[in-house]
């Protein structure tokens, strides 16, 4: 049946500081982007019988309470919890080890651990097909006159007439959820609710991310 | 300050001198071989220090048999076991990449009086 999750996922919702350098034990410089994960609650619980698949449903981030709409005041009073801006559901099969309100910290991750980053990656305005998607242009010289970051041919003229569709052109570019596969916990600040990622994470500064269990298990474990 | 200054703070050495471009140093550097460590001094003029915060780094440059080498450390590494300043040199420059062209008597620091 495929509504039946059996790994466990563990996750938190966070929010991305930035980016800077860490030492590590062998005494070299690793590129960390620190994630705040702090105030994560339980809001709701998805159970097998009553919902037909198990999952946790996150909450995170403060918003003033005036801002919250009834149906939705009244969904996080269920919960016992005060409202929250952000709020994300999460499949895994160990949904009834939790409990309703119950307050996630960062410990649940430890240094070493496989995650995946879920956000939002920086807009681009509209981009033309080289950034976008990384056509080579035209040639800087030989006779080219304002044709240097063109596309080219776009498709056949008489046959078939028209252009297919899907081609790719110049565009909107950016602002569009993204998975970030395979990145490794280096350090955990259970204090300040801090989680130190290694590598880049998706989107700006300040902006909401998802730290998760990863959903590949590494195939070689890598250096 | 910044939002990551406190994250940073942890990374940062308070046990290193004040020093600039121009001074000599001798930097102490914690080599690890195998299971061994032990430490070896590269004694030469600071030619410029860049970046900041965490990401600072010094480059230090020294004539070995007749060789100039230049190595750069970053300032809060904990390769390094320590830094003694051995001298204040007198220069107007805070990088001094004029220096790699010059030869003999030229290619002295004066000390600051």
């Amino acid at each position: 049946m495929s509504t039946l999750t059996t790994r466990q996922v563990k996750g938190l919702l966070g929010k991305k500081l930035g980016m800077t350098q860490v030492w590590d034990e062998n005494n070299r410089f690793i590129p960390v982007t620190v994630v705040q994960a702090d105030s994560n609650v339980i809001t709701q619980l998805r159970a097998q019988d009553t919902d037909g698949y198990s999952a946790v449903q996150i909450g995170y981030g403060a918003i003033d309470p005036r801002k919250v709409t009834k149906p939705l005041a009244g969904h996080f009073q269920k919960a016992g919890v005060t409202p929250r801006r952000h709020v994300v559901e999460l499949r895994t099969a160990d949904a009834d080890s939790y409990e309703l309100g119950q307050e996630l910290s960062v410990e649940m991750f430890e240094n070493g651990q496989v995650v995946d980053v879920v956000g939002t990656t920086k807009g681009k305005g509209l981009a033309g097909v080289m950034k976008r998607h990384g056509f080579a242009g035209v040639g800087a010289s030989h006779g080219q006159h304002k044709n240097h970051r063109k596309p080219g041919a776009i498709g056949g003229a008489a046959t078939p007439g028209r252009v297919f569709k899907g081609v790719k052109m110049a565009g909107r570019m950016g602002a569009v959820r993204q998975t970030t596969l395979n990145l490794t916990v280096h350090a955990v600040d259970a204090d300040k609710g801090l989680l130190l990622i290694k590598g880049a994470v998706p989107g700006p500064r300040g902006s909401v991310v998802l730290v998760r269990s990863a959903v590949q298990a590494p195939t070689t474990q890598g250096a | 300050m910044h939002i990551l200054d406190s994250v940073d703070a942890a990374s940062l050495r308070d046990d290193i001198p004040e020093f600039r471009a121009g001074d000599t140093l001798k930097v102490h550097v914690n080599i690890i071989e195998g299971n061994r460590s032990r430490v070896q001094v590269f004694q030469g003029y600071v030619v410029g220090r860049q970046g900041h915060g965490v990401r600072e780094t010094f480059t230090v440059r020294k004539v070995s048999f007749g060789t100039g080498v230049e190595r750069t450390f970053p300032v809060h590494s904990p390769i390094i076991d320590k830094i003694e300043v051995a001298a204040r040199g007198d220069v107007r420059r805070a990088k001094l990449y004029y220096m790699r062209h010059r030869k003999g008597k030229a290619a002295r620091i004066p000390e600051k009086r």
